[in-house]
């Protein structure tokens, strides 16, 4: 088994102008991935986007992997433009994953964030407080998904078209405020964006609480030698793509 | 394509000798885009590279600079690491072992910031068991010497390869900065100065600016460009190179592919090295091997000593 594969794509679905879901299905055996882990991407052999992009790992059922992403930029572009029985070389899976939740926890996302907490509501159905935040309701993807294997949801938007209006991590806040301190030992799991994460870290300080972000970052290689994806810790520069995507938040130093 | 019965049945030799480093291909991996070798051994057999070519080290651990420190351009990438490595002293006690496993040679990338820091990195280095050659990367600035980048300097990098060059037993690579204006008198220097072989192109200083921010994409403001975007520049120096000194040529800048590495044999380069490649397709050496032994074959060639230096102009 080989972590550098070649897949075919099944279909490469547009769910909204933002989104898209990416199907593949490996032509050899694979590894089966962890939900955080994360695969180097890249459709078509030109040098123009030259480098895989890094994305999480959304569904992964027998012989196919799902990955759900939002075109940003070149790489994502070019991998918008994949058609049925396309083939693509894969890199993965990569990097550590988030620590196996024993019992209810609570699952932070922010927009595209979504897509590597999927895989862990998946596979721990019905055992999640749900937080999901997005600009607007178009970017709330995969909401009815996220919410049919939650055991409850709380969803916010930035502009009130859909949930309560205002940011998650105060939707949190709230939350943790209608507990009695002794409730908080639930194991916390986010993934979403910078400022959003930077937010929980202050939500989350002073605590008793385990909270695990999955972090993303340009990468080149994704399997550790290039020390292009480094992330501040109290320990030093660390790799987001070995060490990580998943770290403590408690280790992690915002700039 | 000729291809003769005679040499379909026989497999072209793909030995070389680098100042006496007998390689069984001329393939080895570009220093910093390999690790120290393990990142890459659950891809590849390590056993069938030529050499492996070690991420820089310097006598103490260095933690890099700030990020973002990698940006794609059109066909290439820019990055400022800023030389993070673990130190010489924990390369020899926690990389080497495991490498030492490999029947492959492994050659020491090393750098200072002083004259006196190359010195104590390449005596560790010499002593250490496993390491076969020594790489040594001027392209970083002198901290006595105004911060003059070495290899941009002929004096500087004169006195620092000399330093050097007494202080190790070891067969000495030299890799050139490209960013100067005459390589092949860079590649006497390093000839005169005492090196047994020049590795060349190091990566080329570039720039990409974000225009909304008004401010370069990486913290280092610069960063070294690499990939197929640099290639025809650094078949180029090689080739001149080539023409300007006698010691042997490794040859790298964008090697994507066999017949990318053949260019940089056929213009003079004894070896090659992979660099941002291995990001891309972790086993892309192997395939490279691989396509040069099928050229060899296709075009009649016992041997790839033979195409070696042979461009016709």
């Amino acid at each position: 088994m080989s972590k550098y594969f070649k897949a075919k794509t099944v279909d490469n679905i547009s769910l909204n102008k933002h989104f898209r879901l990416l199907n593949l299905s490996p032509l050899s055996d694979i590894d089966i991935p962890q939900p955080g882990q994360f695969y180097m991407l890249q459709a078509g052999d030109t040098y123009d986007p030259l480098l895989k992009r890094p994305f999480s790992i959304f569904r992964h059922e027998d012989n196919s992997l799902s990955f759900l992403y939002r075109i940003r930029g070149k790489g994502t572009l070019s991998l918008s433009h994949l058609k049925s029985g396309d083939i693509i070389n894969a890199i993965g899976p990569l990097g550590n994953s988030y620590p196996e939740p024993h019992g209810d926890f609570i699952a932070l996302a922010g927009g595209i964030g979504i897509a590597s907490l999927l895989h862990l509501l998946a596979g721990f159905k019905n055992k999640a407080y749900l937080f999901y935040g997005a600009r607007n309701k178009e970017e709330l993807v995969m909401l009815n998904e996220a919410k049919a294997i939650s055991k409850e949801s709380f969803i916010t938007t930035d502009d009130g078209s859909e949930g309560e209006k205002g940011l998650i991590t105060d939707s949190l806040m709230k939350f943790f405020n209608s507990l009695p301190i002794t409730h908080y030992p639930l194991p916390l799991y986010a993934c979403g964006p910078t400022p959003m994460l930077r937010e929980l870290s202050k939500v989350v300080a002073g605590k008793d609480i385990k909270c695990y972000v999955s972090l993303e970052e340009h990468m080149a290689c994704g399997v550790g030698a290039c020390l292009g994806c480094v992330i501040k810790t109290v320990s030093g520069y660390k790799r987001v793509c070995k060490e990580g995507p998943v770290f403590d938040i408690k280790y992690i130093i915002w700039e | 394509m000729g291809i003769t019965p005679n040499s379909e049945l026989r497999t072209p030799n793909l030995s070389v000798d680098i100042a006496g480093l007998k390689l069984k291909n001329p393939v080895m991996t570009a220093s910093g885009t390999f690790g120290y070798g393990e990142e890459y051994s659950e891809f590849l057999d390590l056993n069938r590279l030529g050499a492996i070519v070690v991420k820089g080290l310097s006598i103490t651990p260095r933690q890099g600079n700030p990020t973002p420190r990698i940006v794609e351009t059109p066909a290439g990438m820019l990055n400022a690491i800023g030389l993070q490595n673990i130190g010489v002293k924990a390369f020899i006690k926690d990389k080497l072992p495991f490498l030492r496993q490999f029947n492959t040679p492994v050659i020491a990338n090393f750098f200072g910031d002083s004259i006196d820091e190359y010195i104590h990195a390449a005596e560790e280095l010499s002593n250490a068991e496993g390491v076969r050659a020594l790489e040594m990367n001027i392209s970083c600035p002198n901290k006595q010497a105004g911060w003059i980048v070495f290899g941009t300097d002929p004096k500087t990098m004169e006195q620092v390869v000399t330093a050097v060059r007494k202080t190790t037993d070891l067969p000495l690579i030299v890799k050139l900065s490209p960013n100067v204006t005459d390589i092949g008198l860079t590649a006497k220097v390093a000839e005169n100065a005492g090196a047994d072989a020049i590795s060349l192109i190091n990566t080329i200083t570039g720039m990409v600016v974000d225009v909304k921010k008004r401010r370069p994409v990486l913290a280092n403001n610069t960063g070294g460009l690499s990939g197929p975007a640099v290639r025809p520049i650094a078949v180029r120096m090689v080739w001149e190179v080539y023409k300007a000194a006698k010691i042997p040529i490794i040859g790298m800048g964008g090697i994507m592919a066999a017949n990318d590495a053949l260019e940089f044999l056929i213009a003079g380069a004894r070896a090659v090295a992979v660099g941002t490649a291995n990001f891309i397709n972790p086993t892309a050496t192997i395939e490279i091997i691989e396509g040069l032994e099928k050229f060899l074959i296709e075009e009649g060639f016992s041997d790839i000593n033979e195409i070696i230096g042979s461009l016709k102009t």
